[in-house]
């Protein structure tokens, strides 16, 4: 794999690296899902709910959600009662302004805040299949509504600086996400359609991966990709990258628990 | 470990149905090494089956190649009310069942 | 192809050059169309294997060699006397030959096994088909593996 890993970086360099006039970001009338990119083969994955491996996590979720943990022995439907009725719309909206930290968190931290906060009980680690769970279970009751992110006026100044950090050149290869799913979008490399950064279906599953992955981890391949050191997991870059994303996918629906390849 | 099931709810006796079946596991091939070269053992299911009222209808056997969360659709013929029962079983002492109804007129 | 296997020649030969020949046979072995062929025959014993009456849907080019699904579905009334009794799948370059074996019979009514298999590189996947009559019938395909960008291993 190695061998093929370096010619993926070869292409990705020379193809990229040439300056390109900016074009700023992808036209509104141009968005497209992730999934419109995907041979119909891995849409059919993803539309049909007994095919589709990401229900697996929404299961496990659904499982964990009535689960009574932590000190103060509550389970999240102790307060959230139904997710099928209480979290409608909710992955919608986030990352959201937090009233006590005084910045955007998103819904692995929100879930995590809700753990320790209320149910007195430890967080669960990124990328863990129970937050993976959780956040499917969560996301999947926004299936369909339109994305929300960014409304509100107090996340601006966050949705701007996640696009400053979106338009900056990163990493030893010396570019910008912009670079590639503003300007070449509808390019491939190697083998993959480019795609134009629209986060529409988080946590997905992966065929890459071969299980659930946040936008994080996402992020985090990219990073890599254009061998840049990716953030911490709960660095604020991150969030405010996917505020930004979201921003920027305003208004086209959730696909939670998306398949990508 | 979460399994997702399609059978369907009711069917007219003599119905030719598809069973859909997706099953959590991550299919460890057996045939990879961790970043510093340890041998990442196998951890697989290695089978499969379906019985229709207690009589199997449907087995499988499972090699490296199948993909994590493993997925079998087959078909069966809808004879008479009553359950299925999928069981899956394979290394480390890995098994799960799993039943649905049917009601067949 | 020809690319990759000749970048990894050269690589040998500066690895043992280098007296890392270890490196090299640590890997583990590959199933080779001749594996194929000893699988196929565990299964059929000797018997002839007449290409026909199997049908093998698979995608030409798949976008992630980890998940490709694929459908076999065989000619046959499925009738107590005549019916399908088991379905076998075979690949020639994943580290095993075989990837899975279906057993029908009858009561299936529908002679069509649907699932999701792993192809470690671009190949050709071959589909036997056991009938009640002791006869064996197959169907090939070549498939595409192309190359995922930007994956999370960083070398």
């Amino acid at each position: 794999m190695s061998v093929s890993r370096f010619i993926a970086a070869a292409i990705l360099a020379t193809a990229l690296i040439l300056p390109h006039a900016d074009a700023g970001e992808v036209a509104f009338s141009e968005r497209r899902s992730g999934s419109t990119f995907m041979a119909p083969e891995t849409q059919a994955m993803q539309s049909n709910d007994t095919a589709n491996p990401g229900m697996l996590g929404v299961l496990d979720g659904a499982t964990l959600w009535g689960k009574t943990i932590g000190a103060a022995e509550k389970s999240c439907a102790s307060c959230h009662n139904d997710a099928s009725t209480s979290m409608s719309g909710v992955a919608a909206r986030y990352p959201a302004f937090d009233d006590t930290l005084k910045r955007p968190v998103d819904l692995e931290q929100r879930v995590n805040l809700c753990r320790v906060d209320h149910q007195r009980a430890p967080p669960l680690a990124y990328e863990s299949r129970e937050l993976l769970a959780l956040t499917a279970l969560i996301g999947r009751q926004s299936r369909g509504l339109p994305i929300a992110g960014g409304t509100d006026p107090r996340l601006t100044p966050f949705v701007d600086k996640g696009r400053a950090t979106f338009m900056r050149r990163q990493g030893q290869l010396n570019l910008a996400c912009t670079n590639c799913h503003d300007d070449n979008w509808y390019k491939r490399l190697a083998g993959s359609a480019i795609t134009q950064a629209h986060p529409t279906g988080y946590p997905l599953y992966r065929l890459e991966w071969q299980g659930l992955g946040s936008l994080q981890r996402r992020l985090r391949n990219c990073m890599v990709g254009m061998r840049a050191q990716p953030y911490d997991a709960d660095a604020p870059e991150m969030v405010e990258l996917e505020l930004y994303l979201m921003s920027r996918a305003r208004g086209m629906p959730i696909e939670t628990p998306a398949v990508r390849p | 470990m979460a399994a997702l099931i399609n059978v369907p709810a009711t069917a007219k006796r003599g119905d030719v149905i598809e069973i859909k079946t997706l099953m959590s596991h991550i299919m460890e091939t057996g045939f990879r090494h961790t970043v510093t070269g340890a041998a990442i053992p196998r951890d697989i299911i290695t089978d499969f089956s379906c019985r229709y009222n207690g009589v199997e209808v449907f087995r499988a056997e499972l090699f490296p190649a199948f993909s994590a969360n493993p997925f079998i659709t087959f078909f069966t013929v809808a004879t008479e009310s009553g359950v299925f029962e999928f069981r899956w079983s394979g290394d480390n002492g890995f098994y799960e069942a799993v039943t649905a109804n049917i009601v067949v007129t | 192809m020809s690319h990759r296997q000749s970048s990894r020649r050269q690589f040998i030969g500066h690895a043992s050059a280098l007296g890392v020949v270890a490196l090299i046979s640590a890997r583990p072995a590959r199933a080779t169309p001749a594996a194929m062929k000893t699988a196929i025959n565990d299964v059929v014993k000797g018997a002839p294997v007449r290409a026909g009456r199997v049908k093998l849907d698979i995608p030409p080019l798949v976008e992630n060699g980890n998940t490709v699904p694929l459908t076999v579905s065989v000619d046959s009334p499925m009738t107590a006397e005549q019916h399908v009794v088991s379905i076998h799948i075979f690949n020639e370059k994943n580290p095993q030959p075989n990837v899975g074996n279906f057993y029908l019979g009858p009561r299936a009514g529908r002679a069509q096994v649907a699932t999701r298999m792993r192809l470690a590189d671009t190949q050709t996947i071959t589909a036997i088909a056991k009938l009640s009559d002791g006869s064996f019938w197959s169907a090939t395909t070549d498939v595409i593996v192309t190359l995922a960008a930007c994956t999370e291993e960083a070398y």
